[in-house]
């Protein structure tokens, strides 16, 4: 049972990623509410992203920004004492982009809105049906 | 990384996460959605992603908040699920 307990808890992340992403997967699958949904795909884009800054993080290591710059030709930098800056980099395009899927869909559930009344998919597809 | 911490946080974003794809009201859910970012962007900054961490912090949990409660606004808050 320790032994379970220590792999779990070395890899943490990881499964929390799994978790939150199974978490917006149902959301986006099984709500009918449209809200509901980008609720659920804003979730599992920022499950990938937790994923990508879990992959940067090291033990015993400070943020990616060189102590004393000006000096830095002197000696040697040892880069693992610095934390990986690539992902980082990734996911500040990614936010961006979620937020930018975002803006799109909410406008798109406005307008289906003001088209069919309701924010339900069964309803508005009973409405498509009648049509 | 202290690992005591991020296992708080880490308990609290998943909580916020079923919270916010559970509760019946819209307006409720997205409230929780921002509170789920801004714990997201704590444990960014736990894990030492500090560009990323204000990055959310401003864009990801302010300006998502704010378009969720304008489409509230601008629809209905009633969900059956």
């Amino acid at each position: 049972m320790n032994e379970l307990i220590s792999i779990i808890m070395s890899k943490l992340n990881y499964w929390i990623y799994i978790v939150l992403m199974m978490i917006g997967l149902y959301a986006m699958i099984a709500k009918k509410n449209l809200v509901k949904k980008i609720i659920g795909m804003n979730i599992l884009q920022t499950a990938v992203i937790l994923f990508f800054i879990s992959l940067g993080a090291k033990n015993k290591a400070t943020i990616p920004i060189i102590i004393h710059g000006h000096a830095a030709e002197s000696h040697a930098i040892q880069a693992t004492d610095y934390i990986n800056p690539l992902p980082h980099v990734l996911m500040l395009t990614a936010i961006v982009v979620a937020v930018a899927t975002l803006g799109v869909a909410l406008a798109l559930v406005i307008k289906v809105f003001q088209q069919y009344q309701t924010l339900e998919e069964d309803e508005i597809l009973a409405q498509l049906k009648d049509e | 990384m202290i690992w005591q911490i991020e296992l708080v946080v880490l308990l609290i974003v998943i909580i916020c996460g079923i919270g916010a794809i559970t509760v019946k009201d819209l307006l409720g859910a997205a409230i929780l959605f921002g509170a789920y970012s801004f714990m997201m962007c704590l444990l960014w900054a736990i894990m030492g992603a500090v560009d990323v961490a204000f990055t959310e912090a401003s864009v990801g949990a302010g300006i998502s908040t704010v378009l969720f409660v304008a489409t509230v606004f601008r629809t209905s808050r009633r969900t059956k699920d």
